[in-house]
């Protein structure tokens, strides 16, 4: 039950929201398995690779759900299925215009989830991994929420529903924040140079950090719950544009592809560069964009 | 003579019921007294019978309030006694004489010198107009002071019980220098609970006093328990601080009488801002020593050297709670003015400090201790802005930390009695050695951090108050809680990640330990489920009384939170697939493993111990230069608050 800024609950709400949590649990990681397969297409072009084909996440999937589950803690996996389904979760709420800062709350949540199922693995490889998605959190916690602050000022709702139905694009009031959040979406999507929690191969410093001691159906859990995640996440991009649904639309695929660049022209950074550079942008790209908010207002 | 002339709100005025509330409110304050004075004579088995007693007895009494003071706002009582005016002033000058002896004792110079102060103004001030002081109401109770009853009656009393077992194990088994004097302990224990009682209950500002010094001499008392060096060290050190919120008290009693020929609370308050801003800047200073705000922070840490049952009561339920509700009480006041905003920055900087630093710590306590020291920032920021969203959230904080930190606390202190060790990093596996208390820990800190726990909801109204008063506020919010986040999760995997196979260890836990371990942490979960209710029936009606306008959770929100909480509670469920369908494998260690996942083969075929180790970012977070800074900073805010507050 969605508090409208009337207060009124209807039943034909009701029944849309439930409509809209539908297709979204249904066709959220039909489009994020597109997505990373696009990804994987896109990425090989760049590296002048051939690739796979669009429908190889799938397929991997498919195939993770037959392997045998091998763990090294026998609690481990627990976790990881609260964490999956934590982010579906999230991106419900999101998707049924519920209170943005819930929404990143429920998000921390479920990221919680996933490391304390990394710590419970128990294997040094794991354990690094964990602390450094931990520091992978500390340093963009600080601008979701700064956003989540912005877009109130403007819209005067920290509710979804009210931020999409408002009237003008955000990015106007917000440029700051956007490219902030920018910056650190692409430690969200796990890219370069900020994938530091986890590697896609496993032959690198950290192993496959995070996910090293998963496998089988589990790993195939933490695969879709990122197909979900994703989605969510070019649904914040799209809010900083929804007011023009078609180029919010092509802004979330603009950022999307901006951020495969960015993964293939960067190599891994330290976590010190991550921490300092990604408050460095909450600071002044989302705290600046607030304080001009703040005195124009 | 006794004058019980009610003065009371149209409404009710059932003399036999007013007879009821100032009854309890006296037995609230006078029952922890006697208490504590048979505990003092009591041998081991009495004392194990008023304890207990006591635990039943004195969250009973506070649920009472609650119940009898049905829907009206406010209660005030004129409660004439001269007699005990009289016997409180000559208790302050005993109480004056005897800081002042600890002061030269210890030669802690600055003790005796600000006690001095304060005694010299505080007689000279009742003596010179004590017949021309007119006092109307002495005692008062509203929902905030319920609230906080409810506070200190069951946690004080769950600490009192948890003790009972803590000290007798702590003299068993350790070394220590002190001797065995647990009659003076439990004494200054329920002498505490009565003075803090007092506290919440005064309207008479001069009462408020009494029971604040009291406070800050049975702190220094608790904490000089032990008796070593440090142990004295650390007890002055909260004492001298401590005082000097109790000159900056002093001067304020006498600013407003002398200004406005006012001594009571509730006449300050109506006042408002034009009429007492000055003394409230005053008594908020006194708050923010006595809250551990920084400068004044490294009393609270010092304050760890006692036994834990004393952490848990200081950081809780008592003493640093009576800074923020003094705080958050003249919020009204501060509301608005230059001088409130100071406050909150000095509350903002502390708590984004505090929560950075404790990234730094590998101390379980010093953790717990720079965590409390955040919160009660976050709670002076409340008091500080005064807004009707930020009184609410100051409320709701105050109530969610008190229960989680608590937890916290006595969990730590009974593993530190098992595993001997205090440092986090020893902490590994206790989800094996230490079930049950491995368990509560992880609902104590996620208590303390998590959605959709309290604290969660509490920050989260911080944010919105803050947010609509001054966006740029929220700066301190914002980055201190990713720090907040990486601490307490960090601390989370490092109970449950096991590298050895670990004993049992959790046998032999006194039934007085594990019985307050277990109320604390249903308490934990189900104040969650029962906010809703604490914030329509107490916080809101008096939020309401004091700003004409509430705030609250939104219904759907409320909704949101509760279906998490039911889906976190299904998580024990998967127990049950224990180790079903899975193979179980040692961990990867290159391919290297010598024996299972515990060792592994080094260079040159040496083999080696796997070791896991958080991070502790010192290069960012690191307590030395942090500390300085935020005392600098901090040190500036006050002296600025005072200059515009005066001028």
């Amino acid at each position: 039950m969605l508090d409208l800024p009337g207060g009124h609950v209807r039943g034909g709400f009701l029944m849309k929201t439930i409509l809209i949590i539908m297709v979204y649990l249904i066709f959220a990681p039909l489009l994020g398995g597109l997505l990373a397969g696009i990804d994987r297409w896109i990425s090989a072009r760049m590296q002048a690779r051939f690739g796979p084909p669009i429908w190889q996440p799938f397929y991997d999937v498919l195939k993770l759900r037959q392997k045998e589950n091998i763990v090294v803690r026998r609690s481990q996996n627990f976790y990881i299925f609260f964490f999956l389904l934590f982010i579906i979760f999230t991106g419900g709420l999101f998707f049924a215009g519920y209170d943005l800062l819930l929404v990143i709350f429920a998000l921390t949540l479920a990221g919680i989830f996933f490391v304390l199922g990394a710590y419970k693995a128990s294997s040094p490889y794991s354990f690094l991994g964990a602390e450094r998605e931990l520091l992978q959190m500390m340093a963009y916690e600080p601008m979701v929420i700064l956003v989540a602050i912005g877009m109130y000022m403007v819209t005067g709702s920290f509710y979804i529903a009210d931020i999409n139905s408002f009237p003008h694009p955000l990015l106007r009031y917000l440029p700051g924040l956007f490219l902030g959040f920018v910056f650190i979406l692409v430690i969200k999507f796990r890219k370069s140079p900020f994938d530091l929690s986890m590697s896609h191969h496993a032959h690198q410093e950290l192993v496959r950090g995070i996910i090293t001691e998963f496998s089988g159906k589990t790993l195939a859990w933490i695969e879709i719950a990122h197909w979900y995640e994703n989605v969510f996440l070019l649904g914040i991009v799209y809010l900083f544009c929804a007011s023009q649904p078609l180029a919010g639309c092509l802004l979330a695929l603009a950022v999307y592809f901006m951020v495969i660049l960015v993964d293939n022209v960067f190599a891994r950074l330290k976590w010190q560069t991550m921490l300092e550079s990604s408050w460095a942008a909450a600071a002044v790209l989302g705290l600046g964009n607030i304080i001009v908010l703040h005195f124009l207002r | 003579m006794i004058n019980l002339s009610a003065v009371i709100d149209p409404g009710c005025r059932a003399l036999f019921f007013y007879g009821g509330i100032v009854g309890l409110l006296l037995f609230l304050i006078l029952f922890p007294l006697l208490a504590a004075l048979v505990l003092l004579f009591a041998n081991d088995r009495l004392r194990n019978i008023m304890v207990k007693a006591a635990t039943v007895i004195i969250p009973v009494y506070s649920l009472g309030l609650v119940f009898t003071h049905f829907n009206l706002p406010v209660f005030h009582f004129a409660l004439q006694i001269e007699l005990m005016n009289r016997i409180m002033l000559a208790l302050e000058i005993l109480l004056g004489m005897y800081i002042f002896w600890v002061g030269l004792k210890y030669r802690k110079y600055w003790i005796s010198i600000l006690i001095f102060i304060q005694v010299v103004l505080m007689t000279g001030f009742e003596l010179s107009n004590g017949h021309n002081l007119v006092i109307e109401h002495n005692l008062f109770v509203d929902k905030f002071s319920i609230i906080m009853a409810l506070i200190i009656g069951i946690i004080g009393s769950l600490i009192g019980l948890y003790a009972l077992g803590y000290m007798k194990d702590f003299h068993a088994h350790y070394q220590e220098p002190s001797k065995d004097n647990r009659k003076f302990f439990f004494f200054i224990i329920y002498v505490f609970l009565s003075a803090m009682f007092g506290i919440v209950f005064s309207n008479n500002l001069l009462w408020l006093y009494f029971f604040w010094e009291i406070t800050t001499l049975c702190s220094f008392l608790l904490i000089r328990y032990k008796q070593t060096e440090e142990a004295v060290n650390n007890a002055s050190r909260a004492l001298l601080y401590n005082l000097l919120g109790g000159v900056a008290f002093v001067i304020a009693i006498i600013y407003l009488y002398v200004t406005k020929g006012v001594v009571e609370l509730d006449k300050m308050i109506a006042l408002g801002k034009a009429g007492a801003l000055v003394p409230a800047v005053l008594l908020s200073f006194a708050g923010m020593t006595k809250a551990a705000q920084l400068p004044f922070s490294s009393w609270l840490l010092g304050a760890m050297v006692a036994p834990s049952p004393v952490s848990a009561l200081l950081h809780s339920s008592t003493m640093v709670k009576a800074g923020v509700y003094l705080i958050i009480r003249l919020a009204p006041i501060l509301q608005g003015s230059l001088a409130g905003l100071l406050i909150a920055l000095v509350g903002g900087v502390t708590f984004l400090l505090g929560s950075f630093i404790a990234v730094s710590q590998s101390n379980a306590k010093r953790v717990l201790a720079y965590s409390t020291i955040a919160n009660l920032g976050l709670i002076v920021m409340c008091g500080g802005i005064g807004t009707y969203e930020a009184v609410w959230a100051g409320i709701m904080l105050i109530i969610f930390h008190a229960i989680a930190k608590c937890l916290l606390f006595l969990n730590v202190g009974v593993i530190e009695h098992r595993i001997h060790s205090r440092d986090i990093e020893d902490m590994s596996g206790l989800i094996i050695s230490m079930p049950r208390i491995s368990i509560m820990m992880q609902i104590g800190i996620a208590g303390m951090f998590l959605a959709p726990f309290g604290m969660l909801i509490s920050k989260w109204a911080v944010l919105k108050a803050l947010v609509d008063y001054n966006p740029l506020l929220a700066v301190f919010v914002v980055f201190g809680s990713a720090a907040t986040l990486f601490f307490w999760v960090k601390w989370m995997g490092k109970l449950l990640e096991v590298v050895k196979p670990l004993q049992d260890r959790e046998k032999g836990i006194s039934g007085t330990e594990m019985l307050p371990l277990y109320i604390l942490a249903s308490l934990t979960v189900g104040v969650c489920a029962f906010y809703p209710a604490i914030s329509s029936r107490l916080i809101e009606p008096y939020v309401i009384d004091l700003y004409g306008r509430t705030t609250t959770m939104a219904q759907g929100n409320i909704v949101i939170m509760s279906f998490m909480m039911g889906l976190i509670a299904l998580f024990p469920l998967s127990f049950i697939n224990y180790g079903k369908r899975v193979k179980v494998n040692d961990s990867y260690l290159s391919g290297d493993n010598a024996d299972s996942s515990i060792k592994f083969y080094g260079a040159a075929g040496s083999i080696k111990d796997v070791q896991i180790k958080n991070y502790y970012l010192e290069n960012y977070f690191g307590e030395a230069k942090l500390t300085e800074n935020g005392i600098v900073l901090c040190s500036i805010f006050l002296v600025v608050m005072f200059g515009v507050a005066f001028l």
